[in-house]
């Protein structure tokens, strides 16, 4: 295998006439790291990663591979592997053609091509296939054969745009595993492109999170969750309830709905606060530092968990997510039924 | 009263099924009608054509060799129409790769312009042609009026719609990540266009190539003006023949030349479905 890289992003940005489709936009990935660009479709993570590879122009700003700046080479010069949405392979080559493609763009020697081909296609267990057109394959077998035409020409950058996307959710799972042990195994540095954040939690190293053409958020998935930068970041990873109000005094939220939350942290600037549905417990308050009176309005029971929406006394609206895994557990409740909802005061993540 | 209605549905949906049968019927009799009718008087016996026949013979067939006009026009028809058909694609692969994959600020202009030989009248592009290469032989000695560079050139002006359309169209359909992928890959832009975009636009790239021997093959308006004097083209000695007599001997030949169309149309659809590409 060729050094990975590592990636460097310098301010980069790019426009569109009068629309900002990337905002400067600063990034180290690290060699070996599997970094997920997410967020809701137009928000330039495509538009960065198309720069990455050499498709789209940036205005402004370098990009560097290690320490070798790109900026202005064109794809064909990068060496970085694309593994595009829709797959994009050859439709007049076979399986071996296409996973050949890079290496005889390199002027490899024959015996070079035809080994490094058969590597590529065993890694992704296609083996076999060689003599195949992509027509004859499945999605799921057109997709590994994507990504071993990107793996073979041992590329210092792994990109992968959307790459589950045209998949079926049971097919999808088990790609994304796939990937990521081909990922590590390989120690490929890689940028993934997706906006389901389900996708971006269980593969990534890092997340950023995009949205109008600006990073929200870089952190790991633990950092988003528990310490998003703000509401876009809170409501895009994860579901959450949200109060807006305001500190009254230390450790003391006042919703305007009228609400007094005890919280953990002293801030005094923040405007909003965060409740996670899972921090949220029905019944006794059990010591808890916040428990309020509400009535449930609509139940959904999903198997390991049921989700509920409650109604508070002052009118708000509270989802909770409670796990069923206890043989005391609750029934699930009815609607209509009076019910209290409790949360400790460091469940409350106050965002500014 | 419903069953009334339904009996009234479903008869309005069979007037209805046998109103298109009738239509589609109508459209195929226009169309094929004359070409049975030329097939079937080529093998008349009578000289003067009149119905019914008197009886059936291969004379004109036959006839046709004793008559070197036509062997004649048959092969510079021949050799027009393949000069043509790769002039045509020289000009139709590039035009539409700028047309469909740049961004050219006058490509609907473009698009118009090299269109705009369907629309003018075959015999105002032959005049006005033939004046124009008269205007060019007067002003840089070069011998082109009626000589086969300016016939050629005449036909490969009427191929560019045909070529420039139904690769446009080609083109068009294709996913523009296939050509990303091979420059991600490592070829450039030469090399994605050879080993990438051609191999794949080849239904169209073939399919005009077939369209633009046809158009050329049987053009008489631009051939009139353009020939060189004493050669004739398959069109222009049917045309001097029909001045003369109206015998089965036009019926022949035109048998004769729906066939090689027709063959190679059949060998053609072998290589690419031509109802996918037109």
């Amino acid at each position: 295998m060729s050094p990975v890289s590592s990636v460097r992003l310098q301010s980069v940005s790019k426009s569109y006439g009068d629309h900002r489709a990337v905002v400067d936009f600063s990034l180290e990935v690290a060699q070996g790291e599997f970094l997920v660009l997410l967020g809701p479709s137009g928000c330039g993570k495509t538009t960065t990663l198309r720069m990455i590879a050499g498709f789209v122009e940036p205005s402004a700003g370098r990009i560097l591979f290690g320490d070798r700046d790109v900026t202005d080479l064109p794809p064909y010069r990068r060496n970085t592997g694309l593994v595009f949405q829709g797959y994009a392979l050859f439709p007049h080559l076979t399986v071996f053609e296409n996973v050949a493609f890079g290496l005889r763009m390199r002027r490899l020697e024959r015996e070079v091509v035809e080994r490094r081909t058969q590597e590529a296609l065993r890694l992704v267990r296609l083996d076999g296939f060689g003599e195949r057109m992509p027509r004859q394959l499945s999605g799921g077998q057109q997709q590994r054969v994507a990504l071993a035409r990107a793996l073979a020409i041992e590329p210092e950058i792994l990109l992968l745009d959307e790459p589950l996307s045209n998949l079926d959710a049971k097919l999808r799972e088990e790609v994304r595993v796939e990937i990521r042990q081909l990922q590590r195994r390989l120690g490929l540095t890689t940028v993934m492109v997706t906006h389901d954040q389900s996708e971006a939690l269980s593969v990534a190293d890092r997340l950023v999170v995009m949205s109008g053409g600006e990073i929200q958020q870089i952190g790991t998935q633990r950092e988003l969750y528990n310490a998003p930068a703000n509401q876009f970041v809170a409501s895009f990873i994860g579901r959450t309830n949200f109060f807006a109000g305001a500190m009254t005094e230390p450790r003391r939220f006042r919703t305007e709905s009228g609400l007094e939350i005890s919280v953990a942290a002293a801030a005094a600037r923040e405007r909003l606060l965060a409740i996670r549905p899972e921090r949220v417990r029905l019944g006794s308050a059990n010591g808890a530092a916040n428990s309020f009176a509400g009535t449930v309005e609509f139940v959904s029971y999903l198997g390991a968990t049921t989700e509920y929406v409650i109604r508070l006394a002052s009118g708000d609206a509270i989802a909770v997510e409670a796990h069923n895994d206890r043989a005391d557990g609750l029934e699930p409740l009815a609607v209509g039924s009076q019910i209290r909802v409790a949360w400790d005061a460091d469940a409350c993540q106050l965002i500014s | 009263m419903a069953s009334a209605a339904a009996v009234a549905s479903v008869l309005r949906k069979r007037w209805r099924r046998y109103a298109l049968r009738t239509a589609a019927g109508a459209c195929f009799a226009v169309m094929l009608l004359p070409i049975f009718f030329v097939c079937w008087l080529s093998f008349f016996k009578n000289e003067i054509l009149s119905f019914p026949p008197e009886g059936y013979t291969l004379r004109w067939f036959t006839a046709l060799w004793l008559q070197p006009q036509f062997a004649d026009g048959f092969l510079t028809s021949l050799e027009v129409a393949v000069l043509a058909m790769l002039g045509g694609l020289a000009v139709g692969v590039p035009a539409s790769l700028a047309l469909v994959r740049s961004e050219l600020p006058l490509r609907e202009a473009l698009n118009t312009l090299l269109l705009s030989p369907l629309v003018v009248p075959g015999i105002v592009i032959g005049t006005s042609l033939y004046f124009f290469l008269i205007d060019v032989e007067l002003a840089t000695d070069l011998p082109l009026t009626g000589s086969m560079v300016g016939l050629v050139f005449g036909h490969v002006l009427v191929t560019i719609p045909w070529t420039v359309r139904l690769i446009a169209v080609n083109l068009h359909g294709i996913d523009r990540a296939i050509e990303e992928a091979a420059m991600n890959l490592g070829a450039d832009r030469l090399r994605t266009l050879l080993k990438v975009t051609l191999p794949v636009i080849r239904p169209g790239v073939v399919a005009a190539a077939l369209f633009s021997f046809v158009v050329s093959f049987g053009n008489l308006e631009l051939s009139l003006f353009l020939v060189s004097p004493g050669e004739t083209t398959l069109p222009i000695a049917i045309l001097q023949y029909l001045e003369w007599k109206i015998d089965p001997t036009i019926a022949a030949v035109s048998l004769i030349q729906i066939a090689i169309i027709a063959a190679a149309m059949a060998a053609t659809n072998r290589f690419v479905r031509l109802s996918q590409v037109v």
